[in-house]
């Protein structure tokens, strides 16, 4: 497969990729190396797993990353609750120490976490990693042996060893700068907000019923949007979203109704700052200036 | 399409792609065998002769942040395609002098202001011609636009975008101060050790069973900032770039801060917090009507002892001074001001401008009143020395 037949079928699965990110995740894939994401909110670096796990079939694993993530909560953690009833259940029964050792310390009492989960499988899943950069840098190193071998150690039970390779995409937006020695061990894709012509089909995919019309201005008036100077910029997430308020308000011209369009600005405006920032005339021009 | 040219001694696929890396590595990007392994093994699975696909192939591979992967085509270019210069005697002399490698801007970030600038690598420098044992005969191609604005001396920083990467530095300065942990430790709901008390304690109910594990950790003790701005005459010029720097320090923590002075001193926490940074700085203004006269940096030290340390100042805050030291009161004043503050448990900053000047000495009578009662005394002319100071902070 080459990368351009990667990005007609991804665009087949409904998600519009550009070059860059096409041919980065081509060669993520041929390759055997993790995908590393970084953009802005809300242009869709999560949708990509996604819509690979779809692509190929198989399941999504997602480790959600957040400050304080620990080993414990990402590749796995002995279910002590239930080791404990099983010593107490013991008890009564006549069974030596190392028998009772070697219950609780087998498989059923394992919790696996998604990292566990995921070279576990019997078809190469997609692992996505989001938000690496929420996660402490402690968690990063960890994380960075688990993806060059591809193996977990555990103590009581022994190296597991991965028994396909996921094919793991990470995503960041800069709450923190990544090391070096985790950028260099990826392949790297910026992911930026659409261009227009990107947008437009990428609203087509995913809005099929929407006239042709509507969606342009649409679109414009998103793209216009970017570009005023906002707190947070509307992701392509919110276009969706918008395109969908707009057909369920039953809006054909974005310039027919300016109290409805100005009201339907929440699904891209979403905080009070920005809804400042763009008022009545502002949407005004920018839809006269979309159509 | 130009054709290829190569240095002189470019022979197979492997050796090109082994110059092309360091061609990319002469240019700041952090590349090294692994990358040419991957980057040739990339090549049989694409259409290599396809310059496009190439190009971002290459870049998947070689890019790694969002600076790099802006700056990438320029530097692909520059080697495969001819767009650059071939220059001679290139060294890494640069990349040595400044040991604190500068901190990473973001995409988007406006190149153009830095191609007009002074000191930078696209001439020797004069003394290079002595060491001429370092230079390498063959030239080296080098795209023509650097980085590196933080060698200007934060006058010449006057572009709105220079005031955001001065807010960048700022928010990196405020996040290395602040980020301290407690030595003891606490009951949390998740935390790295046992809270083996509790959980004794705990077990009771379930007849000495330890059903439920308690954890803790340490917590947080986050430093406060306090930041003081000198806009007197003398300052002006740094005023800007430093009133965006605070805007920075500002933004980083809400807990942070801020006061300007010259004849009066005047709280500008609220106005910084203003999210619009035009009408930020018109709010100001207002406030600020003794923008750019004189300076009475001890009285106003004072003052702000007096009225605002009470509250703001305690033995978690750091004042930072941003001030050249020039004062027209008399220097035992700040000295005792300074004392006095001292006395809050707090630590203080002085950043000076002017101590990145050659040849400076704290001469002014008031910054060497002021000199014995500071923890940290830091030139601040360019980001680079602001971002320099990250280490120095961490210990304080």
């Amino acid at each position: 497969m080459t990368w351009t037949d990667l990005k007609s079928d991804l665009a087949a699965t409904g998600y519009v990729a550009s070059d860059d990110l096409a041919m980065a995740l081509h060669l993520s894939l041929v390759l055997g190396r993790p995908l590393l994401l970084e953009g802005a909110a809300g242009v869709g670096k999560t949708q990509v797993a996604k819509t690979l796990a779809e692509l190929k079939d198989t399941r999504l694993i997602r480790l959600q990353c957040y400050e304080g993530l620990d080993a414990a909560a990402a590749i796995y953690e002995w279910n002590y609750q239930r080791q404990l009833l099983s010593i107490r259940a013991a008890a009564n029964e006549d069974t030596s120490s190392e028998e009772i050792e070697e219950r609780i310390f087998s498989d059923k009492f394992l919790l696996r976490r998604p990292l566990l989960e995921a070279i576990q499988q019997e078809t190469a899943p997609v692992l996505l990693i989001d938000e690496i950069d929420r996660a402490d840098e402690e968690f990063e190193a960890y994380l960075l042996e688990v993806l060059s071998d591809f193996q977990i150690s555990i103590p009581e039970l022994g190296t597991i060893e991965a028994t396909t390779r996921p094919h793991v995409v990470l995503t960041a937006n800069g709450a923190r700068d990544l090391s070096d020695a985790l950028r260099r061990r990826c392949i790297y894709s910026f992911v930026d907000y659409p261009d227009r012509t990107a947008e437009l089909a990428i609203l087509n995919k995913r809005n099929p019923g929407i006239e042709a019309r509507l969606a342009g201005q649409i679109v414009g008036f998103v793209q216009a949007l970017r570009k005023e100077d906002l707190e947070k910029k509307p992701g392509v997430a919110e276009t969706l979203d918008w395109a969908a308020a707009l057909s369920g308000l039953g809006i054909n011209d974005l310039a027919e109704d300016p109290v409805a369009l100005q009201a339907s600005l929440v699904c891209l405006l979403k905080t009070q700052a920005d809804r400042a920032a763009i008022p009545a005339e502002v949407a005004q021009r920018l839809a006269g200036k979309a159509a | 399409m130009p054709a290829t040219r190569f240095p002189a001694r470019a022979g197979g696929t492997a050796e090109r792609m082994a110059d092309f890396m360091a061609h990319l590595r002469a240019n700041g990007l952090p590349v090294g065998p692994p990358e040419t392994e991957i980057a040739l093994k990339a090549f049989t699975n694409i259409k290599a002769w396809d310059t496009t696909e190439a190009r971002l192939a290459l870049k998947a591979i070689c890019a790694g942040d969002a600076d790099r992967f802006a700056r990438f085509d320029d530097l692909f270019d520059a080697y495969w395609l001819n767009g650059g210069r071939e220059r001679q005697g290139f060294t890494t002399r640069e990349e040595r002098r400044t040991k604190h490698r500068v901190p990473t801007f973001g995409p988007g970030v406006d190149r153009s202001a830095r191609s007009g600038e002074k000191g930078t690598l696209d001439q020797p420098d004069g003394d290079d011609a002595s060491d001429g044992a370092e230079q390498s005969g063959d030239g080296r191609l080098v795209a023509s636009r650097l980085r590196n604005i933080e060698k200007v001396d934060l006058r010449e920083l006057m572009m709105p975008e220079d005031l955001k990467r001065a807010e960048r530095v700022a928010e990196r300065f405020g996040k290395t101060i602040r980020d301290r942990r407690s030595r003891r430790r606490k009951a949390a709901r998740r935390g790295a050790q046992l809270d083996l008390r509790r959980i004794a304690r705990t077990s009771v109910s379930a007849g000495g069973e330890p059903i439920r594990l308690l954890k803790r950790r340490r917590p947080d003790r986050p430093v406060h900032l306090v930041a003081l701005l000198d806009v007197s005459g003398s300052m002006t010029v740094y005023a800007r770039v430093f009133l965006a720097f605070l805007k920075g320090l500002m933004s980083a923590d809400q807990r942070t801060d801020a006061y300007l002075f010259h004849t009066r001193l005047v709280p500008i926490s609220d106005a910084l917090r203003d999210h619009d940074s035009l009408r930020a700085v018109n709010r100001l203004s207002l406030l600020a009507d003794g923008f750019g006269g004189g300076t009475r940096i001890g009285a106003n030290l004072t003052q702000f002892n007096a009225q605002y340390a009470a509250q703001r100042v305690n033995g978690r805050s750091v004042v930072v001074i941003l001030s050249d030291g020039y004062d027209s009161d008399p220097p035992d004043v700040i000295a005792a001001a300074l004392q006095r503050l001292k006395k809050r448990g707090c630590r203080i900053v002085w950043l000076n401008p002017l101590k990145g000047w050659k040849d400076y000495e704290p001469v002014a009578a008031g910054m060497a009143a002021a000199l014995p009662h500071i923890d940290l005394f830091a030139p601040a002319n360019t980001l680079e020395d602001l971002a320099a100071l990250e280490p120095q902070l961490q210990r304080l």
